[in-house]
């Protein structure tokens, strides 16, 4: 990370030019197995925001102190004393959906996109930066779920958090909900990424060509 | 005109070898196709009535319209007109029930085109059949309407909304040779076609009149159909009996169900099956084995759909393994 990138930048990124899911295709075992509802794909983009911004700040915190011969284990506690906190406190106020997420919630320990935030950035920035860049990047990742998730919702139930949107003559496309649907979904979602910023990066480099043409018309 | 300015002109081609004069091409050979399955599937228009044509024309004009519009917005040569588009819309029709409601073909025909062929690279590239792709996507979205066969207009009587090898899984053999009386009176019902079942699953015999001719042309390879029922008869004939081994029933098993119409013209897919004759054989084998290890212990009733997709994901490492010999290379 360059020195002079504002707060913005480091936030702005996560959201689309490194969006964990559509850019670095990162974590798509949740994206797939809990966004066959929006509320689940809410309820774990919110649980992995959190804990992707605590533990870099976390990390950034103790950057000093920690040994680099063991710096993964003590990534990985740090996750994990996280992690435990949003369990229990889901646990405790929302029990339902503490079924529904079951075993994921647990494997947020693991997820790539958390370990790799703290070993490519908050290891090596001060601690506000590392905590914009937790939020930007947990931004990204809730925000790409709740997506995949409303729109595997309305097509696969017919539904939006549960409120109904087409009606009861509709009928549900299920495989929608079942996990080959969110592969293709998914698939179909990074295509799109990629169209547009394909096209950005090329209205970008039109814009970059006609400021040195204009700037070379100046000078003759 | 020197030669140089011919070919400057594009009035001389100049390639290197080696040089051979034909006259096949995408276009003739899938026309050709769709003219063999032509006969079976109005037979299912007489069968099943309006329905049937409705759905099978939604089917066509679907897949012939998504493949105009995913070439114009890809920017690539549109080929509706070679025929294979229209191919996989009429396999997808053949492949679904006369009577279901309007947007089951629609989408699966959409599926079929833009996703199983188009985001692979077109026509040549697919790694799926379109058609079975598109079937197995309406069957995963919509199973009831999936699995309600129609009655027939011009019905026999006893068969009704069950395929025959519905009552075969859920009611047993006995049961389905009393629906249609005797045994033979059964061979005879779904050789012809006079049953219940998706479209282009009733009449075996226009399918392989049909299927034979492209045999007869030399566009499909004999051995993958008879390897590929071959292998269901013994399998069925060994395992599928209800008193032990060999007690099943193998010309039931092979004149059932969508095995012909899937063995004859999806099984022999050019783009989708190996390359090698030795790799089209472990692929049809394969595929029959799949299908009877679906019908006998799986959750649907027929599996040649699912059997098929299976096999075409390992085609590439069967063209990697299977590698015809260099001429002039062995000993």
């Amino acid at each position: 990370m360059n020195n002079n990138d504002s707060l913005w930048d480091i936030f702005y990124k996560g959201l689309f030019d490194q969006n964990p899911i559509f850019r670095l295709a990162l974590s798509l075992c949740p994206a797939l197995a809990v966004t066959s509802t929006a509320i689940n794909a809410l309820a774990m983009g919110l649980s992995v925001m959190f804990v992707i911004t605590a533990n870099n700040t976390v990390i950034s915190l103790f950057r000093r102190w920690v040994n680099p011969k063991v710096r993964v284990p003590v990534y990985i506690t740090s996750i994990a004393t996280i992690v435990t906190v949003v369990q229990l406190v889901l646990e405790a106020y929302f029990p339902e959906l503490f079924r529904a997420l079951s075993i994921y919630l647990a494997l947020i320990v693991v997820f790539a996109i958390i370990l790799a935030r703290a070993e490519v950035f908050a290891a090596k920035n001060t601690v506000v930066p590392s905590f914009f860049d937790g939020l930007g990047m947990g931004t990204g990742f809730a925000g790409a779920m709740v997506l995949i998730g409303v729109i595997r919702e309305l097509f696969g139930a017919g539904t939006i958090f549960g409120l109904e949107v087409f009606g009861a003559g509709y009928d549900p496309i299920l495989i929608m909900i079942l996990p080959p649907g969110g592969f293709i979904l998914i698939g179909l979602m990074i295509g799109a990424f990629n169209i547009y910023s394909a096209r950005q990066a090329k209205i970008g480099a039109a814009r970059a060509k006609a400021c040195t043409a204009c700037a070379q018309g100046s000078e003759a | 005109m020197s030669a140089e300015a011919k070919i400057e002109l594009g009035q001389l081609t100049v390639s290197t070898s080696p040089h051979i004069r034909c006259d096949e091409s995408i276009s003739k050979i899938m026309w050709t196709v769709n003219a063999c399955l032509a006969p079976a599937a109005l037979f299912s228009v007489y069968q099943f009535g309006a329905p049937a044509l409705i759905t099978t024309l939604i089917c066509i004009a679907a897949a012939v319209a998504t493949e105009y519009l995913v070439q114009k917005w890809q920017g690539k040569p549109v080929t509706i007109n070679d025929g294979s588009a229209f191919l996989t819309g009429l396999l997808l029709g053949m492949n679904i029930p006369a009577t279901v409601p309007w947007y089951l073909p629609l989408s699966g025909a959409i599926v079929a085109i833009a996703i199983a062929k188009h985001t692979m690279g077109g026509l040549g590239y697919n790694i799926f059949n379109p058609a079975l792709v598109g079937r197995a996507f309406l069957v995963a979205s919509w199973p009831i309407a999936m699995t309600t066969w129609p009655e027939m207009a011009s019905k026999i009587d006893g068969v009704t909304t069950a395929t025959p090898l519905g009552i075969l899984k859920l009611q047993g053999y006995e049961k389905l040779v009393a629906v249609f009386g005797d045994k033979l009176e059964m061979y005879k019902s779904l050789f012809l076609g006079t049953r219940s079942g998706s479209m282009g699953e009733t009449s075996a015999l226009l399918l392989l009149l049909g299927g034979c001719y492209l045999i007869y042309r030399g566009y499909i390879n004999w051995r993958v159909p008879v390897f590929m029922i071959g292998t269901v008869g013994a399998l069925t004939w060994a395992f599928g009996g209800p008193a032990g081994l060999f007690s099943g029933d193998p010309i039931l098993s092979m004149i059932s169900g969508g095995l012909i119409l899937g063995a004859f013209f999806m099984a022999t897919d050019m783009v989708t099956a190996p390359i090698t004759v030795k790799g089209q054989i472990i692929f049809a084998i394969g595929a029959g084995a799949l299908t009877v290890l679906i019908r006998l212990l799986g959750g649907y009733p027929e599996g040649v759909c699912f059997a098929i997709l299976l096999m075409n994901s390992v085609t590439p490492l069967i063209d990697r393994y299977i590698k015809p010999e260099k001429y002039g290379a062995g000993r």
